[in-house]
């Protein structure tokens, strides 16, 4: 197991790295860390954010320091391996006609695959949420299948819309903003990941199991609308 | 009481509400916004008694023009040297004073600073997101960025006529071009050479520059390793430097990961100083250590607090206060002496 470091970032935040390859093991790791600090919180702690191999802690630099959360960290790894973040499960409901799926023919040709099969595989992987990054909303998900991990675009394309379910590498997202993406598009998605719900207001948690579910157009639609056919 | 209402005559870009800003959602992707200044932005509302994160007008330098179309209200201006126009009076920034009904207010870029801030004494009326109504410049969540022909709503608008006058100006932070830094997290990554230019060399601000950061101009900074890192947290300040070499100063409506490796990281007391600056304008990084940035902070918080306990007292009513600067005492008998 790679030595944990722990790394000042200006004032008011601790990096803790727990390794530098990113796997699935070790993301899984910096998850059971973020649940023990937020299970014991330390004094002074303000937020943590996970990534795939670290995760920042902020504090008030009025109440602690970094010295001191770092011991906090410390006792808590040494107190040993907290329960595996077990992860909610949830479904995220894909249209992949070919007009929401501009990308589908591409991935397709890329994989040796025909566009039915890419659909299959896509369906058929689980999927965790390693890390929110980017924007808000915007979900890592690990898990695409090994035939579909392909490299982005060369070329960003602009104006990509809310709710496109994009895959580049091991990572698909499904995107909440009208931005730009070089990430291949393989469907459209009428499921809020932003939910507008103060008790919960995004879909995920980091370390949720996530699905996908095909849907037809006119469901894609009426779900658009706010129906819920 | 009464509702004010401004209608905004003229807004350029980056006009935004602000308030305290929506901190704990980082691991949501959602940085925590808020004003690019929030010393300014908070002596503003505290002045005008306002609660410190009420929603408030962030100005850019794309300026802004309102016309106070219905009520009265007290407004507060801070933030940088912006020119501020009464009617045809001008006011110095920095000061309270009263919105009447057909009165014309306009905040336009001055001498220096790229941010001013306008509080006003009642409750603006703005959208809320994950309860807050900063905006998030990227996304457009919260109160939104204001456009011409826009009318802001205040309920409970207050003339506060004891606040009005000249607010004192914060003098506890540097007033250098000196930001100091805590290097890393990957100041490793970085050649002897780019660390020692980063210490060393003078850096100026470019055009780029908006709430999500500041492209920065000067000495190229090699990377010594990965051009990239596995992709990871990033808080408001960090310098982070693109493959080209160019750092970039992160601020308030930042991403919140990225893989691009960061040199170093403002401490949270200089960004908002930082972040008045113009394009053109220079700056130099002041490597300190990490416990001296925590101590740094603490007796900044402590000057904070006193400054903006100081400012929030009124000054009391015009009569107490001409009775204060010796102008008409003797004049007003039975008035309790205001001590100075």
């Amino acid at each position: 197991m790679a030595a944990v470091t722990f790394t000042p970032v200006s004032d008011h935040a601790l990096m803790v790295q727990l390794g530098d390859e990113i796997s699935d093991a070790l993301t899984a790791r910096v998850q059971q860390l973020d649940s023990a600090i937020h299970a014991a919180a330390p004094q002074g702690l303000l937020e943590t954010v996970p990534a795939f191999v670290n995760l920042m802690i902020t504090f008030d630099p009025v109440v602690t320091d970094h010295a001191e959360m770092e011991q906090a960290v410390r006792a808590l790894l040494q107190e040993g391996a907290a329960a595996q973040v077990p992860g909610a499960e949830r479904e995220v409901l894909v249209c992949y006609d070919d007009d929401l799926a501009p990308d589908l023919a591409a991935v397709a040709k890329a994989a040796g695959l025909s566009p039915e099969a890419v659909i299959e595989q896509h369906l058929a992987a689980e999927y965790r949420v390693g890390m929110y990054g980017f924007a808000p909303g915007y979900a890592y998900l690990s898990g695409v299948p090994e035939a579909l991990q392909l490299p982005r675009k060369p070329k960003a394309l602009r104006d990509i819309p809310a709710g496109s379910v994009l895959i580049a590498g091991p990572q698909c997202l499904v995107t909440t903003l009208t931005m730009p993406t070089g990430w291949s598009i393989i469907g459209r998605s009428p499921t809020e990941i932003l939910r507008n719900d103060p008790e919960r207001p995004f879909l995920f948690d980091v370390g949720d199991r996530v699905r996908f579910a095909r849907i037809d157009r006119d469901r894609y639609e009426t779900l658009c609308k706010g129906g819920t056919a | 009481m009464t509702q004010a209402s401004l209608k905004v005559r003229f807004a350029g870009p980056l006009v935004t509400f602000q308030d305290g800003g929506r901190p704990g959602q980082m691991r949501f992707g959602v940085s925590a916004s808020g004003p690019m200044d929030r010393l300014a932005a908070t002596a503003a509302n505290v002045a005008l008694g306002n609660a410190p994160g009420a929603t408030l007008i962030e100005v850019s330098m794309g300026g802004l023009v309102l016309e106070c179309t219905e009520g009265a209200l007290s407004v507060a201006v801070t933030g940088g040297d912006f020119t501020v126009e009464h009617g045809s009076a001008a006011v110095p920034c920095w000061s309270i004073l009263a919105l009447e009904q057909g009165d014309s207010l306009s905040i336009r870029p001055g001498k220096s600073g790229s941010w001013a801030y306008l509080a006003l004494a009642g409750e603006v009326a703005a959208e809320s997101w994950l309860g807050s109504s900063a905006t998030h410049s990227t996304s457009g969540f919260g109160g939104g960025a204001l456009s011409a022909g826009q009318v802001i709503e205040v309920d409970e608008a207050r003339l506060r006529e004891d606040r009005h006058g000249a607010i004192a100006r914060p003098d506890f932070l540097p007033e250098d071009r000196q930001m100091r830094v805590v290097l890393g997290p990957q100041d490793r990554h970085f050649t002897a050479a780019a660390l020692a230019a980063f210490r060393s060399e003078p850096f100026a601000l470019t055009n780029a520059f908006d709430r999500m950061g500041v492209r920065l101009s000067g000495p190229e900074l090699p990377s010594a390793g990965a051009l990239s890192i596995p992709s990871e947290p990033i808080t408001r300040g960090a310098v982070q430097v693109a493959g080209d070499g160019v750092p970039t100063v992160l601020l308030a409506d930042h991403q919140t990961t990225g893989g691009y490796p960061k040199i170093a990281t403002v401490i949270g007391d200089d960004i908002g100083r930082l972040s008045q600056l113009r394009a053109g304008d220079k700056l130099r990084f002041a490597p300190v250590e990490a416990a001296q940035a925590v101590r740094i902070a603490r007796e900044t918080a402590e000057a904070r607090a006193a400054y903006l306990a100081a400012i929030a007292v009124p000054k009391g009513t015009l009569a107490q206060r001409l009775m204060r600067a010796n102008l008409i005492s003797g004049a007003i008998s039975g008035e309790e002496a205001v001590p100075d």
